[in-house]
């Protein structure tokens, strides 16, 4: 198509650049204030900088370290789970057609679009039950709602585009069934292992209320103690909290933006975090 | 093995966990709300808390503005949205990077942007001290509610923030698929830019856009620490509303907050066969 006339170039680069700038700006006076000591109204910037903040989250007083631990290990949990659960399902929906395949992949959609809050206090009641509430392991179980259905989707859309024939081929070689499956399918599948699994990840990673409820307090994550700092007015050390916790999203973005085309099951798992 | 049993062994553990877990949480959330609960002694199922919940001026507040954050937010991110796709669709210097920056805030955990919303547009927030740095207020009370405001405007910033790019991604990528022939046929034969636009590409991405919409509007009526964050405590959006009423210190209280939970549980379920209809328009098209 010819090129836009002069007008209609300034009027893009005008608001593409308002959009950028719309969308990094709420992320800047958290970085700020985790660099600021005492910065009041109407100071445009902060009157001393430090970086006691960083220095008191590190510390073992502030229960950072602590939080940081219990979210990365919830969220390796329902990782793996998610990943051995969440395989073999995406090798039957994409390899296979079958009666009510429709009904089944619609099961497995319901719980990106149904809200965690929805059935998690229906759930907070059985756990009560089963000893599972305020642990670690009834908080990484009730994550596998949200991360579940990624790791399917995205392992669906892997095994679409992949031939079984290989593992005939290697069957009849003598290889046996774990050989294959060592040898042939799962090099074939790491790479939608790895980018469905860095998904579940920061889905599990991300999540508050089912936390809340599930954790009842007792297990404490990241977004529960930032939360807290955040009601308690100490605005440095929550930008400092914000600042660790958003990390790890922005190293899995660069890891996994080449695989992002923007199917649905891909960009979705950014989608609910 | 034949593939029947193939297949059902290959699902059985995702159906047993989302069955359990998803499944199970929806129903017993169900049954309580009807007050039905055999192991305390609860065996006459009842409309109770339904008949407290309509009847109760909260939960309409609620229900209404949760609704009109979900209803604003997702169209204000979906206009947007296309029009952001519009403009990153096109090849130009920098393109790598603009895409990383527009892709970032997918990564970032809605409790952390409710946050950054908080710090900009509050009374004593950055945009505050910009307007006080220009002379147009003295003291942060002259400067406008934007957060914990009746009309949930600081909600709604942040939705718009979030969401953008999370649609913006969907029809860009449905743009590239496309490509640009149709419209460049619609050109040669005499349509202006925007009725090729209008009457070409949009109706090509509709669905699309539309089953985006759909997820948002879900999610915006069911997302619990944005509001939490930076919404009124009365009226309270629905979530929150749904959690106060299952903490509160009066057990008798918790069939209604299962009642709140299943009113949302069936908008979504009214999301879900949207979706469905929407995407199976869209594969046909």
């Amino acid at each position: 198509m010819g090129r836009d006339p002069l007008w209609m170039r300034t009027f893009q680069v005008l608001t593409g650049t308002l959009l950028i700038l719309w969308l990094v700006l709420p992320l800047v006076p958290l970085a700020i204030w985790s660099f600021a000591r005492g910065w009041r109204f109407p100071s445009l910037l902060p009157n001393q900088w430090s970086t006691e903040a960083w220095t008191f989250a590190f510390s073992a007083r502030s229960g950072v370290l602590e939080a940081l631990w219990t979210t990365t290990l919830i969220a390796l949990i329902a990782t793996v789970l998610s990943i051995l659960v969440g395989v073999p399902a995406g090798r039957a929906l994409g390899l296979y057609k079958f009666r009510g395949k429709g009904a089944v992949e619609l099961l497995i959609l319901a719980p990106i679009i149904v809200p965690g809050i929805a059935v998690a206090l229906g759930i907070h009641g059985v756990f009560i039950a089963l000893g599972l509430t305020n642990t670690l392991m009834g908080v990484a179980l009730v994550h596998l709602i949200p991360t579940l259905p990624y790791m399917t989707l995205v392992m669906a859309g892997i095994f679409a585009n992949y031939d079984p024939a290989f593992e005939d081929q290697a069957r009849s070689l003598g290889a046996s069934p774990l050989q294959t499956f060592w040898h042939v399918t799962l090099p074939a599948i790491m790479p939608g292992i790895i980018v469905g699994g860095l998904f579940a990840f920061l889905v599990s990673w991300s999540q508050y209320v089912l936390t809340l409820l599930i954790g009842g307090g007792r297990v404490v994550t990241l977004p529960l103690l930032l939360f807290n700092f955040v009601s308690a007015g100490r605005n440095d050390v929550s930008g400092a909290i914000g600042m660790i916790y958003i990390l790890p999203g922005i190293l899995i973005l660069l890891l996994t933006a080449r695989h992002l085309s923007g199917r649905s099951g891909a960009v979705g798992g950014f989608g609910r975090v | 093995m034949s593939d029947r049993l193939r297949i059902a062994l290959l699902l059985a553990p995702a159906l047993a966990v989302i069955g359990l877990l998803f499944g199970g949480g929806l129903l017993i959330g169900l049954l309580r709300s009807f007050n039905y609960m055999p192991v305390i002694g609860l065996t006459e199922p009842n409309l109770d808390a339904y008949r407290a919940v309509l009847s109760s001026r909260d939960f309409l507040g609620s229900f209404l503005l949760t609704f009109h954050i979900s209803f604003t937010s997702t169209v204000i991110s979906a206009v947007l949205a296309v029009g952001a796709a519009l403009l990153l669709r096109k090849t130009f210097p920098g393109r790598a990077v603009i895409n990383f920056l527009f892709q970032l805030n997918l990564t970032v955990p809605h409790l952390v942007g409710a946050i950054g919303i908080l710090y900009l547009f509050s009374q004593s927030g950055s945009f505050a001290r910009l307007a006080h740095a220009a002379g147009m207020i003295d003291r942060p009370a002259d400067f406008p509610a934007l957060v914990f405001d009746p009309y949930a405007i600081g909600i709604i910033l942040q939705y718009v923030w979030k969401e953008i790019p999370f649609i913006g991604v969907i029809v860009l990528a449905q743009m590239q698929a496309l490509g640009q022939d149709y419209e460049a046929v619609a050109r040669s034969l005499g349509a202006s830019r925007w009725q090729a636009f209008r009457h070409v590409l949009l109706p090509l991405i509709m669905p699309g856009v539309l089953s985006a919409c759909v997820i948002v509007f879900a999610f915006t009526f069911g997302a619990y620490e944005i509001p939490l964050v930076l919404g009124e405590n009365h009226p309270a959006a629905l979530p929150v509303l749904a959690y106060r009423t299952y903490t509160d210190v009066d057990l008798a209280s918790r069939p209604e907050a299962m009642a709140m939970a299943i009113v949302i549980a069936l908008l979504s379920g009214l999301m879900i066969w949207a979706y469905v209809r929407l995407t199976r328009r869209g594969a046909r098209a």
